[in-house]
């Protein structure tokens, strides 16, 4: 028998590496009684932030409602039907997305601007000293790149004229560390983007691009895969 | 100078007036009711900033750390749970999450590059923490973390407020690896019990 039900309190105060992380949640979506302890134990460690509360900066307050005005709030979540046969539609969909390549340039980049938050993270990473690039070229022209800096410990996905996912799915982004895919965020829509990957870049060995069911947690990859990237050491 | 700061909604007091119930300003919030989001922001602001110092301690990348929060709480809130947990603990959770990834994020730089080293000035906690003495909510945290072993204190706060992770914990307290995770779950729990929080 395993001790991963040991890790719920770790994993309730973010105390566990990407790797632990990922192994723990996947460990989640299938015991019940550890989904409720840690519901229970965050509950209860966010007490411990009512003794440490610190008025902020009024000066932050109009800095975020200005920031918020600009931004949708994501759609609810809602419990899609199970499509069938889901895992076999990539031919289909790279077809679809190099037809849509055309369509898909310019006119929404605007869009970003707003949802990238940290874009001057995104700017380091890409300048940094140390920065290296890896691109896949997809058919119809459209590119995604990772830049990833070791030293930033960050990585940036960079998309040029990249065809929207089919309707209720969206893009999820992934680090590798040794053979796990570790969830590192969902790309925005538009086509042209620039996205941080969250999570341990320094040490990964590689990210990919899923297409997943939008609106639903991903712990792991379960769509088609639209790029995987190898890492350079 | 704002030493007695009145306790922010969210919390239920005895004898408080009426505060805006989060919940349902987090459900007004996901349908872009910027006005519920104002309102949620001034009854929770002390505690995200608050808690972003706690742990970045860098004054200016904690602000930055809680833009960045409010940014995601905005975005989430129509994917709020009731049935998962308060509303406080989930905004927290994302703040709290946000924290570490930045404390993390900039220690690996920091390894890597040992000319970063002047950035991380320590904050005074004894200062900070000052504006919330005020809270009766603290001191009933305060009071139920006397419940726990010094040792179970210990390896929670390392973990929770100093964004370390469970193994590093460990070899910070020269504990086998495996010791500290049990401490800081057992701790939790105990900090659960005696508080009465349920989810």
């Amino acid at each position: 028998m395993s001790d991963i039900h040991a890790l719920s309190g770790a994993y309730a105060v973010d105390a566990l590496d990407d790797l632990e992380r990922a192994q723990f949640e996947r460990h989640l979506r299938d015991c019940e009684a550890c989904t409720r302890e840690v519901e229970s134990l965050r509950e209860a460690s966010a007490m411990l932030a009512e003794t440490t509360a610190i008025h902020p900066s009024a000066d932050l307050r109009s800095r975020v409602l200005a920031e918020i005005a600009t931004v949708r709030p994501l759609p609810p979540v809602v419990t899609a039907e199970p499509t069938p046969g889901r895992r076999r539609r990539l031919p289909a969909f790279l077809a679809a997305a190099a037809a849509a390549v055309v369509i898909g340039t310019g006119g929404i980049v605007w869009q970003q601007v707003s949802d990238d938050g940290p874009d001057s993270r995104i700017e380091q990473v890409i300048e940094a000293g140390d920065a290296q690039r890896f691109t896949q070229t997809f058919p119809g022209g459209a590119t995604a790149t990772v830049v990833r800096s070791k030293k930033l410990n960050e990585a940036v996905l960079i998309t040029k004229d990249m065809p929207a996912a089919p309707s209720g799915h969206a893009y999820a982004l992934w680090l590798q560390h040794d053979d796990v895919m570790v969830p590192a965020g969902i790309m925005p829509s538009g086509s042209d983007n620039q996205v941080l990957l969250s999570g341990d870049a320094a040490s990964a060995n590689g990210a990919g691009i899923t297409v997943e069911t939008a609106g639903e947690e991903h712990p792991e990859p379960e769509g088609e895969v639209v790029a995987l990237f190898e890492f350079e050491a | 100078m704002e030493h007695l700061r009145p306790v922010t909604a969210g919390v239920p007091v005895e004898g408080a007036p009426a505060a805006p119930d989060l919940a349902d300003l987090l459900k007004l919030c996901g349908r872009g009711d910027q006005n519920a989001f104002a309102q949620l922001y001034d009854a929770v602001a002390s505690r995200v900033h608050g808690l972003a110092v706690r742990v970045v301690r860098d004054p200016a990348q904690a602000e930055e750390v809680a833009q960045e929060a409010f940014l995601e709480i905005w975005k989430n809130s129509g994917r709020f749970d009731p049935a998962k947990g308060s509303p406080l603990g989930w905004l927290l959770t994302i703040v709290h999450r946000k924290s570490v990834d930045r404390v993390r994020s900039a220690e690996a730089s920091t390894r890597r590059d040992t000319t970063y080293n002047q950035q991380n000035q320590p904050v005074d906690h004894d200062s900070t923490a000052e504006a919330a003495q005020a809270s009766l909510e603290a001191h009933r945290v305060r009071t139920a973390l006397e419940s726990l072993t010094p040792v179970q204190r210990e390896a929670l706060e390392l973990a929770y407020f100093g964004g370390y992770t469970h193994t590093e914990v460990a070899t910070m307290l020269d504990l086998p690896v495996g010791t500290a995770k049990t401490r800081i779950r057992d701790g939790l729990i105990r900090l659960r019990d005696t508080m009465g929080v349920s989810s």
